[in-house]
């Protein structure tokens, strides 16, 4: 059993070869904070596995020397005010050599200086808003992975659950400023790359800053428990030259242009149905359900539904400003007007439900207008 | 000292009556450990869903709602249903066995706060089948997902809550009381077994920190049903303050898990080294030490929440002293055990097997506490490996090491030794199986509390849920041993350990009814 | 020692539970007290009390000072601020306002409530004369400038050049029909 014993001792040792892999251990990152805290890590890591060592050492040999079975005699000693105070001082001294690096890396995240961009992150149940200041620039960041792969019912990609449909554009070498909020309960914005982790907390603002070094994608997700789609709000930071980012930045606002232009045209009930299919299989399948069937005791039936098969106006209401007492949130500050045109329009017409109906864009945004 | 043994005038009273209205510190004990090891397959049933959901990537089992579930009621009922109960079970038992009184100083007290435990957890048990589900916000219940945005039943969380801690303070102060005043006469307080001394500590611990937990859901109450803001944004109120009330509750309670085990491996180190234990003194300070900084340390469960420089320092600093006095116990525990005389029977193997493992937790604790890595490791599998090390190898172990010291004293008979090995290697083996790769999983970047993860997770989620099986099962085996040894025990010896110390040792086997109704003396060196 | 204060019988222990459940309530108003003291979590403070008037700049420093309007769930209002970003001496007055326009069909009253970032700015950030200080009643439609004037005091901290105001708009109907509003 000694032998046993042993080798689990032995596997301990030989444990951080492997750590040093990558998918074993946290990134290093691509910024000096994620790259300073993954030196405190590793730091930290063989300094705790040298006590192990020794303390586990000591143990193990007298394990194997002071058994019964090999005659060893009980010495009767019981204390020593030398050694233990000896064994107190020395974890002290550790612990202030740990602390000295720790303290520096800490001061350092707190840096305030000028920032070149500044970012809203906003957690919605269960996905992540994204504003930036002065640049009236903001989107929704929603999982894009399908149903079909959560549900096993098709082979998962390579970034499964980790995907976004519209990820965060940033630009490299220059100081990115988050400001973290939310909109309902408290989430956390991670994305180990960055060392970053914040709590998004309702009506309270925090902050916290990056500068990356390299283009790249950076996935992360959300940390805290937020809900029952909690594992389903992924993060992307797509890092990019601050040329991309700005001609980035000019193709969003232009993009936001068209769609409210778009608004103003007439859309084909075909047109309504593909895209709302698409715009209810991202915003409303996780609780009413892809069939339209809902949960019982918790989300409504949108199949068969009284609101649904009922007169427009009502439909419209309930999306656009949502119904809080019953988890429903306000669409109308999370789709643009064609969504919610076609996703109303797929509602009445999905299913059981064939009101033959349809709602235009132009009708909802002359409601959002008016409020 | 053997008078005691013709004193029992009456034995126990028959039927079922004996154990809904006894007295008895023994029978008032056996119930606390019957009900903790059936909440810990309770408990652990829930972990198996759990483990079951995360075999594979995607959703195959359960609905991510009850996922939720599952592992909000799995942290509450491990913590309030399987682990304090238990070591009260132990302070039943042993804490008058050790000092020499001839049953807890409020017998009456006793009986009613194990009996407000099964309603307590039938109340939260209920919240099951109730429309909306059971709690689901994390045994943690941050608000506002525990307030504005919970489920109906969270009505119910708060009253079990509150009969559990209710249950707990009683159970505290009838150990305080009984330690004070029932010693036998010459046993002075540093004459005290240790684990007599963790438990003193720990009931303080639990007398300061339980209301406060009775106040902040007492405040959760009022603000899901009575329109008060404390955690409320929109009236002025604080969701962060919430945790903040909420840790100086829990971090105390963290240590009120592992204090009495401690103590337990405090009295089996030394039998089984037949060596006195090491430091006697200065495991009584460290325990002290451990105890009162447990107030002051509480933030660096929030680390991310967005505190300034200094706070965070603060709670970075304090945290990591409390290593020195952590660090001060393992190593009293392994200068008892070198140059003893060491055997390896069950108590003893789970004994070393917590030394180690409460270790490796210990460890990945102080890395947790430096705060700019834990902005990395917070909420993390890393964290989930970390608090595992401690409370099952840590505080599971040392109650299962506690049992197999002390069963042949209280039955009378002796466990199969044998099956009690396997039932220890299937444990190690399973728990570290189960537990370690967490830490690989967490530093990968895998949150906790989700119900499905990215592919680069999945091989050592596939391990953690055989081991955890393999744990699980394992268990029965322990259920197996402990029938088997009433039933059909071979009779065990006075003294069934050659190298056991202490008053609990010189009444006779099985341990009568009534024991020390004349208290013995002590101090007679 | 009296004893009901002795931790060692039932009666002083069961005086312990009671103060400590009496803390916990503590805890509330200790932790504003901890939030005003280090500037925790970015709360501000309510009307500038000190000399009023001071409008002047004092210090060169030029500071940016940018406004967040959030949405919350409870109340998704459209809510924005008249500017985004101001940039402003220390010591000097400004007026802003931020927008908002009830959307629903039903008179709401609504509560702004203030944060700041970086939090340790929160102390310097004195307002005059704020919407947050009162509830904010708006008629089903209604649409409504909110005033806000406000500086910043010489003794922000030397490193801080760039804070950030959040208001969040929050439901309290209910709450402020309980009070007879």
């Amino acid at each position: 059993m000694c032998r046993l014993l042993h080798l689990f001792s032995l596997a301990l040792v030989l444990t951080p070869a492997p750590l040093l892999a990558l998918e074993f251990n946290m990134p290093s990152g691509v910024t000096d904070t994620s790259q300073s805290v993954f030196n405190l890590h590793m730091t930290i890591f063989y300094i705790c596995l040298a006590i192990a060592v020794v303390v586990f050492g000591v143990m193990f040999w007298s394990i194997f020397h002071h058994r019964r079975s090999r005659g060893a005699k009980a010495a009767q000693f019981h204390g020593s005010v030398v050694v233990e105070i000896i064994w107190t001082i020395i974890p002290f001294l550790i612990l202030v050599a740990i602390a000295i690096p720790a303290t520096t890396t800490l001061s350092d995240m707190y840096d305030a200086s000028e920032s070149d961009v500044d970012i809203q992150v906003t957690g919605h149940q269960w996905k992540w808003h994204y504003k930036y200041i002065g640049e009236d620039v903001d989107f929704f960041s929603i999982l894009n992975t399908s149903r079909e792969e959560i549900e096993n019912r098709k082979k998962k990609n390579p970034n499964y659950l980790l995907e976004v449909d519209n990820a965060l554009v940033v630009p490299t070498n220059k100081k990115i400023r988050f400001l973290f909020t939310s909109n309902d309960v408290i989430h956390a914005w991670w994305v180990p790359d960055l060392a970053i982790k914040k709590d998004a907390i309702p009506g309270f603002i925090n902050e916290s800053w990056t500068r990356i070094k390299e283009p790249g994608l950076y996935r992360g997700q959300c940390a805290e428990l937020c809900g029952k789609h909690h594992a389903f709000m992924p993060i992307e930071v797509k890092a990019v030259p601050e040329a991309s980012y700005l001609a980035w930045l000019e193709d969003q606002k232009a993009a936001k242009l068209a769609e409210a232009a778009s608004a103003e045209q007439d859309w084909s009930m075909d047109q309504l149905m593909t895209a709302g299919a698409t715009v209810y299989e991202k915003n409303c399948a996780v609780c009413h359900q892809a069939d339209g069937s809902g949960v019982a005791g918790a989300f409504p039936a949108l199949n068969g539904s009284a609101i649904v098969q009922g007169d427009k106006a009502g439909h419209l209401d309930i999306v656009v400003n949502g119904k809080l007492a019953k988890g429903m949130p306000a669409f109308g500050e999370q789709l643009s007007a064609v969504d919610i045109a076609a996703v109303i329009t797929y509602e009445r017409n999905s299913w059981d439900n064939q009101t033959g109906d349809h709602v235009s864009p132009a009708e909802v945004q002359t409601l959002m207008d008016k409020q | 000292m053997s008078a005691h043994a013709e004193t029992a005038h009456h034995g126990p009273a028959s039927g079922i009556s004996r154990w809904i209205l006894t007295t008895n510190h023994k029978d008032i004990g056996t119930m606390y450990l019957v009900f903790s090891l059936l909440m810990l397959f309770v408990g652990g049933s829930m972990a198996f869903v759990i483990r079951a959901e995360l075999f594979q990537p995607g959703l195959q089992m359960v609905m991510p709602e009850f996922f939720n579930q599952m592992t909000t009621m799995h942290g509450l009922i491990m913590v309030f249903g399987a682990v304090m109960p238990a070591f009260v079970g132990l302070a039943n038992w042993q804490i008058p066995l050790m000092i020499g009184a001839p049953d807890m100083a409020l017998p009456r007290l006793n009986n009613l706060s194990f009996w407000i435990l099964p309603f307590a957890f039938a109340m939260l048990l209920s919240t099951l089948l109730m429309p909306g589900g059971a709690p689901d916000f994390g045994w943690t219940f941050y608000a506002p997902l525990s307030t504005t945005y919970a489920p109906p039943s969270v009505t119910f969380f708060i009253f079990a809550i509150h009969m559990m801690g209710i249950s707990s303070i009683l159970g505290a102060i009838n150990v305080v009381v009984t330690i004070f005043n029932m010693r036998a006469p010459g046993m002075k307080l540093m004459d005290m077994p240790l684990f007599v001394w963790t438990w003193l500590i720990t009931a303080f611990l639990l007398i300061a920190v339980m209301p406060v937990l009775a106040a902040v859901v007492t405040m959760m109450l009022m603000d899901v049903h009575f329109g008060t803001s404390f955690f409320n944004a929109a009236g002025g109120g604080d969701p962060v303050l919430f945790q903040h009330v909420f840790w100086f509750f829990a971090h105390p309670e963290v240590y009120i898990m592992v204090l009495p085990a401690f103590g337990v491996i405090s009295q089996i180190v030394p039998t089984f080294a037949r060596k006195p234990l090491f430091g006697y003194h200065s495991m009584v300070y460290a325990t002290a030490a451990i105890a009162v900084m447990s107030f002051i340390v509480w933030a660096h469960h929030m680390f991310t929440v967005g505190m300034p420089l200094a706070g965070e320092l603060f709670f970075m600093y304090t945290t990591m002293l409390i290593a020195v006095p952590t660090g001060v116990k393992v190593f009293n525990w392994i200068s008892t055990m070198f140059r003893g005389s060491m055997t390896f029977e069950t108590p003893m193997l789970f004994a070393i097997a917590f030394i180690v493992l409460f270790t490796i937790g210990g460890l990945s604790g102080l890395m947790l506490a430096i705060a700019p890595a834990d902005f990395q490791y917070h909420d993390t599998y890393f964290v989930v490996a970390h608090f595992h090390y401690v409370l099952v190898p840590g505080s599971v172990f040392g109650i299962i090491a506690g049992v197999y010291y002390w069963l042949p004293k209280w039955c009378g008979k002796m466990y199969d030794e044998k099956l009690g090995q396997w039932h220890f290697w299937l444990s190690f083996i399973g728990v570290n199986l189960t537990f370690f790769p967490m830490h690989f999983v967490g530093l990968a970047g895998m949150p906790r509390r989700i119900p499905d993860y990215a592919l680069q997770f999945a091989d050592f989620n596939m391990i953690t849920s055989i081991g955890a099986f393999l744990f699980g099962t394992t268990q029965l085996l322990f259920v197996y041993i402990l029938i088997k040894t009433v039933r059909s025990g071979k009779p065990a010896e006075q003294l069934p350990w050659d190298g056991a110390q202490g008053l609990e040792w010189s009444v006779p086997t099985p341990a009568p009814y009534h024991t020390f109704s004349t208290p013995p003396v002590v101090g007679d060196k | 020692m009296k004893r009901w204060l002795n931790p060692t019988t039932p009666g002083g222990l069961i005086a312990i539970v009671v103060l400590m459940f009496g803390f916990g309530f503590m805890l509330v108003p200790l932790y504003d007290v901890f939030c005003e003291v280090t500037g925790l979590n970015g709360k501000t403070g309510g009307p500038y009390q000190g000399a009023a008037s001071q409008t002047e700049a004092v210090d060169e420093r030029q500071v940016t000072v940018q406004f967040v309007a959030n949405r919350n769930a409870n109340l998704p209002w459209e809510f924005a601020p008249e500017q985004e970003e101001i940039k402003l001496q220390i010591g000097e007055r400004k007026q802003t306002a931020f927008y908002v326009s009830n959307t629903y069909d039903h008179a709401v009253v609504a509560q702004a409530i203030p944060s700041v970032s970086p939090a340790q700015a929160a102390d310097y950030l004195n307002k005059v004369e704020c919407f947050c200080f009162q509830q904010q009643p708006l008629q089903a439609g209604e649409q409504k400038g909110f005033p806000l004037v406000f500086f910043l005091d010489p003794d922000l901290p030397e490193e801080i050049t760039k804070l950030t105001l959040s208001y969040t708009l929050f439901d309290i109907s209910d709450r402020a029909a309980a009070e007879g509003y």
